[in-house]
């Protein structure tokens, strides 16, 4: 799984840790590399994946913003064409909406609309997705939203090594990049049983973490468990929370970990689907044009005639995301388990 | 009973909502007496690091240099040689000369979309030359006076403006979005004040890296309120960027009077109090004051005194694009009834005045300038005029969305590709 230039010393990390050495190793290697954001700096962030980073690289280099999303991404958008290498945070994905102009109108476009005479190598991060009691304004996943911008690239990890490997090849892209981070899986991987104690990282094999540079590619998936029933189709929480239900019913399920949203690694679900022949697309987001339909639309008219059940969609529910009744909204066992005798039983 | 349907309470005034309306309308005749014109030498010059609360009259007063009568006068005057002056002159004058061709090129069916400045040449062209050649200057769609100020080569705006086979953006930009970065001009977006927080980056990032260079952005009344240009200004005052805000306050966007962007209650200048920014409100059609109000802020913000902005009064005197009609929502002679006149004119008079120029040399110059515009429009039209066949290869419509085409592009690509040979068979060519 590392390539050669991993062969540093490991560390044991949990996600925000993994992330937190990515910007790091990046502050130290380029000095174009600048992270802010509200709260990113002397505090080191609400959810501490700045901790200590302005202390080591400098106030100029790490440093916090206005509560102005529009601002944070529009001036990156200016630094990135001096020649800057931008790493804004947003807090929560839920209050990236007031930058979306910058990003959508400005950041993706500004490679094509001057034909390169300017760039945006622009990572943008922010934690998405629910179950810690966000209420509706603090656990959304927007990630259709993004995948939907042409010119941008949507990255989201599922465990310490790959958020290190990732974000560091994000930083590192010309492109803009949405890095959109789990922040339900930051401190250890999720059951889906919200009623059974956390697991730390520390018991995770993907907590393993270089403490040096390397990268995970753009646009490839990972094969998290092989199998011959079905393939699942997942990402950032879901990934966990699919392979512990479908270990737990003994469904042998080919887990595909997508990774990149954007470019998607269209080979490596086509190969699995047509092993399997039946494909099942999980995601937390709101059902209707979310991710899972774009997903579904490509194994159809990419493996039609090897699938022998329809394509299902486990998501979470076309309602704002409820505080009180989070684990009822939140794709969990049952429903998984429903999804799992449907698309199985012929 | 609908709330909407609610009667006041009994002893109550009524509220009432207050909707602006433009004071002269089609068939009036416009007066704009009562705008308050200081002396020109009535505005002190404050030092460049003066604190911004103790210049906030500037907010709301009037910098000029050149009077009515062509004379300069006053703290503010910038002493430019007469050289400096016939070539602000000149760059106005081709300014103009080319807004003419290429509005007159656009009626004629040869490109989509134009947009003139018209009366408000000053605003970018003496701006542009109070600056250093390596500032950044993030337009909007109305500084074409920068570029002209930067002698870029006019044939690069045509082929812009032609979406030829020598436009180097690719045909894929609206008319006079142009991009030069050789020539310390952004890309122009089309979405409105987009580019103020990202002048704002580009300061800091020039500020955090120890350069000399400065940033400076226009906007002009209209899309001051626009959110980005509050996002911009909060940052900078923040950061204390070294930037320029321009807003160009030429009292119509589009159809819309100043009052729809809060001109009736302050002036636009007044913005920076709030943000404890240095303010300057600028006759925009008198070049020697905007030079002079630009080299203000230029040096205030090269030695880290912080970011200005500068309101240029002036007026819109033709329609806001090729695509609309003034006469259907304004006087048609409101323009000539402007107090402040023509900057072209001013100027020229000035340098009349000191004896530096006259009206022969004046004609000389705008018949040479208007042959250099139409010879340069003859080479570029032999590249191609806008929808009189396709100049670019199809797949360039795919390039540039990332670095590397991804699968879902190539793929793409390759279904247009094959509609092209459907439609235009196998030995297509771009024309």
């Amino acid at each position: 799984m590392m390539s050669a230039d991993t062969m540093t010393a490991t560390k044991t990390m949990n996600m925000i840790e993994a992330i937190n050495s990515a910007m790091d190793v990046m502050l130290e290697r380029d000095s174009n590399v600048v992270v802010m954001g509200e709260d990113v700096g002397f505090f080191g962030g609400v959810f501490r994946a700045t901790a200590g980073l302005q202390k080591k690289h400098g106030k100029t280099r790490v440093f916090d913003t206005p509560i102005n999303e529009c601002g944070i991404i529009g001036v990156a958008v200016g630094m990135g064409a001096y020649g800057l290498r931008p790493v804004p945070e947003i807090q929560f994905a839920d209050y990236i909406y007031p930058g979306l102009d910058q990003l959508v109108s400005e950041a993706a476009r500004l490679r094509y609309r001057s034909a390169a005479d300017f760039i945006c190598p622009m990572t943008v991060r922010t934690p998405f997705g629910g179950g810690i009691f966000g209420g509706q304004t603090h656990s959304q996943s927007p990630e259709s939203i993004m995948t939907h911008i042409c010119g941008v690239k949507t990255v989201i990890p599922s465990n310490p090594y790959d958020a290190k490997g990732l974000l560091i090849a994000a930083i590192e892209d010309n492109d803009p990049v949405v890095f959109l981070e789990p922040k339900r899986i930051y401190n250890g991987p999720f059951s889906g049983y919200y009623d059974r104690p956390v697991e730390p990282w520390s018991k995770h094999a993907a907590s393993a973490v270089p403490e040096g540079h390397y990268r995970i590619e753009l646009g490839k998936a990972a094969t998290v468990r092989e199998g011959e029933a079905l393939t699942v189709l997942a990402y950032g929480t879901m990934v966990h929370v699919v392979k512990t239900i479908v270990e737990e019913l003994k469904v042998d399920a080919e887990i595909i970990d997508l990774r990149t949203l954007l470019p998607l690694d269209i080979d490596a679900i086509e190969a699995s689907v047509k092993k399997t022949g039946r494909c099942l697309v999980i995601h937390e987001a709101t059902r209707t044009s979310g991710f899972g339909a774009e997903l579904a639309a490509l194994v159809q008219e990419r493996c039609f005639y090897h699938l022998e059940a329809p394509v299902e969609r486990v998501t979470g529910f076309d309602t704002p995301y409820p505080h009180s009744l989070e684990w009822a909204y939140f794709p969990g066992p049952v429903r998984i388990a429903t999804a799992l005798t449907k698309i199985l039983k012929d | 009973m609908p709330e909407t349907d609610r009667r006041p309470a009994s002893n109550l005034q009524p509220l009432s909502l207050h909707i602006p309306e433009p004071r002269y309308r089609p068939g009036d005749t416009p007066d704009f007496g009562d705008i308050v014109v200081p002396a020109v030498d009535a505005t002190p010059r404050p030092g460049e690091a003066t604190k911004p609360d103790a210049m906030r009259d500037l907010c709301y007063g009037l910098v000029r240099v050149l009077d009515f009568d062509g004379q300069a006068k006053g703290q503010w005057d910038p002493k430019l040689s007469p050289e400096r002056l016939r070539t602000m002159l000149r760059y106005m004058m081709l300014v103009r000369a080319f807004d003419d061709r290429m509005f007159r090129a656009q009626r004629q069916g040869k490109t989509s979309f134009y947009m003139k400045c018209t009366g408000e040449e000053a605003t970018s062209v003496a701006s542009t030359m109070a600056l250093d050649r390596g500032d950044m200057c993030f337009p909007s769609y109305r500084q074409q006076g920068i570029l002209i100020a930067r002698d870029y080569p006019l044939i690069q705006m045509m082929n812009q403006i032609y979406s030829n086979r020598g436009d180097h953006l690719l045909g894929r930009q609206l008319p006079i979005m142009y991009s030069a970065p050789e020539h310390g001009f952004f890309s122009v977006s089309g979405n409105l004040a987009t580019q103020y927080p990202q002048a704002v980056g580009w300061a800091m990032a020039s500020a955090s890296k120890g350069d000399s260079r400065i940033a400076t952005v226009w906007c002009g009344e209209g899309s001051s309120a626009e959110g980005d240009f509050h996002s911009a200004l909060t940052f900078a005052t923040v950061y204390n960027a070294p930037v320029i805000f321009n807003v160009v306050n030429n009292q119509w966007a589009i159809s819309s009077f100043s009052g729809f962007a809060g001109g009736e209650r302050t002036t636009f200048a007044a913005r920076a109090v709030g943000y404890g920014i240095a303010g300057l409100r600028v006759d925009g059609n008198d070049p020697l004051a905007v030079y002079a109000a630009t080299q203000w802020a230029a040096d205030r913000a090269r030695t880290n005194s912080g970011p200005t902005l500068i309101e240029h009064f002036t007026y819109r005197s033709e329609g806001h694009s090729t695509s609309d009609d003034p006469s259907a929502y304004r006087p048609a002679d409101e323009a000539s009834a402007w107090p402040f006149g023509d900057p072209i004119v001013r100027l020229r008079q000035h340098l009349e005045t000191l004896g530096e120029w006259d009206g022969e040399r004046h004609e000389a110059q705008r018949a040479e300038l208007e042959d250099l515009v139409k010879t340069t429009q003859k080479q570029s039209e032999k590249l191609g005029i806008l929808g009189h066949g396709m100049h670019q290869p199809f797949e360039t419509m795919f390039q540039d969305v990332f670095e590397d085409m991804p699968w879902h592009l190539k793929e793409q690509c390759a279904q247009m590709l094959a509609e092209q040979e459907a439609k235009f068979g196998p030995d297509w060519k771009p024309e």
